[in-house]
């Protein structure tokens, strides 16, 4: 090739570039996101709560499983510890230290919504990639099977498998909430492996004879991830809601020793007329910690859309 | 025996409750090692079908192939899926025509070459990366080495098409199928990936088919011409008798109606009036009847055949009642 071809392939090369200046699909989103107050008000939050998480041990002023104040609780007269010194939040039901339960449950809550969402997504990858491959009967077995999950409203059908066990823990109310959304992910997944796989790449990757493990697993379910990433953030927001719903209904961890939100809310119920604290407390948090998922979830699948792109 | 040998190819596309369609309908054509050759037509005249038939990448369900596809020998059309798979790529490569959505967005450019390379030529990786340098190389893409760890929105358009024809090229292919692999592309860059498809098939004896719907390409390009109408071939001449003397009313129509520099300002393109949708059906007679010019009342009754040219000579066919004379041809090339 002459220089001459060789300048006008660099002159129409940054021509191309000139919209999106050479950067990756994932640099440009990131660049979008930095700029969005949405994004940066939803990953503070997390943040804050997953620092807050990891830093409770040490954070926390007392054990959150002893009932320090015990002889301040009078059942009779409905008496609960007050705020007082040492105590910035007074004490729960038993006379444990409210603010070590609070800051300990974040823990738990944050545990179980990233392993639920986690399962959930495997489980998801799994079927989605089974159906949106193969095709056929595989498809159509795996596809109605969903529908059939999907029919069942989410908390319920956590509810059902959760009340499937004997003896309920933390780990089953993990794999209740991490259920319910593998449809979810297997249905979104599948979608977007069909839309690939009628794609001119993978047309012209069949044409080079690429082995159908490859076009599958390097052509097609790459290209079919972000949504499914996207609706992951989103997944944590709700499974953490899932998760305290099925310890506050009691098909939580009965060993209260562990504080969890959920489970702090649902003893609180006895009480919330005289004492609201004990409800506002792991409330608050479980409102804050899921809204924040959800804007970093939904800025995330803005920035990600081609669509929404200006 | 020629490298290719396509006979009476028919393609049917058959959907439970709708009626069949005929996309592609007793095609024959032969292609020699070395030699380029056109399939030219409108937008739905089966070209990209009769293509994809040959490489095997049409769907099963809903699809009926039949007729014969010889390539040196065997016949393509009766091999198993995992036969099919082997020669893909290796034998019969295939260039498409939109650059960009051909290539996998999330995958390197490099990837995509030497993917191909261990696939079909048993490479390491390590061997393969020095062989994707030099293929890309080849195409005339500068800077090769940087360009392997590039994704394909940070290429150019002409680009783009040289990886694609790099990676089509690959493993030396005896058989390239180039399905109008310029007209994503600007003029410019056209006629470069023209020039280079025609040195690399000139330098390594491949034989390539190339479809289109530009007459541009096939004068630049091709030694032989297949002209397809509704699914059919109806004229086949070698390109300069094509050019020079169009026999099918069609041919000379979409000859006529490509806008010419030396012709006077003002004069007005004489388009092929109706669309490829107002056909007959090939059995009740020829499909281009309602949009001829020349037609005669045997022309919706009897089913033209393919039959040599009776009044010019030359190793031609035509599928034809009532051609474009010769005389009136030559002097509409002149008057224009």
């Amino acid at each position: 090739m002459s220089t001459r071809t060789d300048k006008i392939d660099a002159l129409s090369e940054q021509a191309a570039r000139g919209d999106d200046a050479g950067v990756s699909l994932a640099a440009a989103a990131w660049r979008r996101l930095r700029r969005n107050p949405v994004f940066l008000v939803g990953s503070t939050i997390v943040l804050l709560f997953v620092v807050l998480a990891i830093l409770s041990p040490f954070l926390a002023p007392h054990d959150p499983a002893v009932p320090m104040l015990g002889d301040q609780v009078v059942r009779a007269r409905n008496q609960i510890p007050p705020v007082q010194e040492g105590h910035p939040l007074g004490g729960d039901q038993v006379g444990r230290d409210l603010l070590s339960r609070v800051l300990i449950g974040s823990q738990q809550t944050l545990l179980v919504g990233v392993l639920a969402t986690l399962i959930g997504l495997a489980g998801g990858l799994v079927l989605g990639t089974l159906a949106g491959a193969m095709g056929g009967w595989v498809d159509t077995v795996v596809m109605r099977a969903v529908d059939v999950m999907l029919s069942i409203p989410g908390l319920l059908l956590a509810v059902s498998i959760g009340a499937l066990f004997a003896r309920p823990n933390q780990y089953t109310v993990i794999l209740a909430v991490a259920v319910v959304q593998i449809p979810v992910f297997a249905r979104l997944l599948r979608g977007s492996m069909l839309a690939q796989r009628h794609s001119d790449h993978v047309l012209a990757a069949r044409a080079l004879g690429v082995r159908q493990r490859s076009i599958v697993f390097r052509h097609m379910l790459p290209n079919s991830l972000g949504p499914v990433i996207v609706q992951a953030t989103l997944v944590l927001a709700i499974a953490i809601i899932e998760a305290a719903a099925l310890s506050f209904l009691g098909l939580g961890n009965p060993d209260d020793r562990l504080p969890e939100w959920g489970q702090m809310l649902g003893q609180a119920q006895n009480v919330i007329d005289s004492h609201p604290q004990l409800a506002f407390w792991p409330a608050g948090c479980i409102i804050v910690v899921a809204l924040g998922f959800t804007l970093m979830g939904e800025s995330l699948r803005e920035a990600l859309d081609p669509k929404s792109r200006r | 025996m020629a490298l290719l040998e396509v006979r009476d190819l028919s393609v049917v596309f058959q959907r439970r409750g709708e009626r069949p369609f005929t996309a592609v309908d007793g095609v024959s054509f032969d292609v020699e090692p070395g030699q380029t050759v056109g399939l030219v037509g409108e937008s739905g005249c089966g070209k990209s079908v009769t293509s994809l038939a040959i490489m095997g990448l049409l769907a099963k369900r809903g699809v009926k192939i039949s007729g014969s596809a010889k390539f040196d020998g065997t016949e393509l059309l009766s091999l198993s899926d995992r036969q099919m798979r082997d020669r893909r790529g290796r034998d019969l490569g295939m260039v498409f025509q939109d650059p960009l959505s051909s290539l996998n967005p999330v995958v390197s450019i490099g990837l995509q070459v030497t993917e191909v390379l261990e696939r079909h030529r048993d490479m390491s990786r390590k061997q393969a990366s020095v062989e994707a340098a030099e293929l890309l190389e080849k195409v005339g893409i500068p800077d090769p080495k940087r360009r392997l760890s590039e994704y394909p929105h940070q290429l150019s358009g002409g680009m783009r098409q040289r990886a694609l024809i790099a990676i089509a090229l690959a493993c030396r292919p005896r058989l390239l199928i180039a399905d109008e692999p310029t007209t994503a592309l600007d003029v410019t860059i056209q006629a470069q990936i023209l020039a280079l498809l025609a040195d690399l098939v000139r330098d390594t004896e491949t034989a390539l088919i190339m479809i289109t719907h530009d007459l541009g390409v096939v004068a630049g390009l091709c030694d032989e011409v297949n002209v397809l109408y509704a699914g059919r071939v109806v004229e086949r001449a070698g390109r300069h008798d094509l050019f020079r003397v169009p026999r099918h009313p069609y041919t000379h129509g979409l000859l006529a109606s490509i806008p010419r520099l030396d012709a006077p300002r003002g004069e007005r393109l004489s388009p092929i009036k109706g669309s490829v949708s107002d056909n007959i059906p090939w059995t009740t007679g020829c499909a281009f009847a309602p949009r001829c010019p020349n037609a005669l009342d045997t022309c919706v009754q009897v089913t033209p055949a393919m039959e040599p040219d009776p009044v010019v000579a030359g190793p031609r066919l035509l599928r034809c009642h009532n051609p474009v004379e010769p005389a009136t041809a030559a002097e509409q090339e002149i008057m224009s």
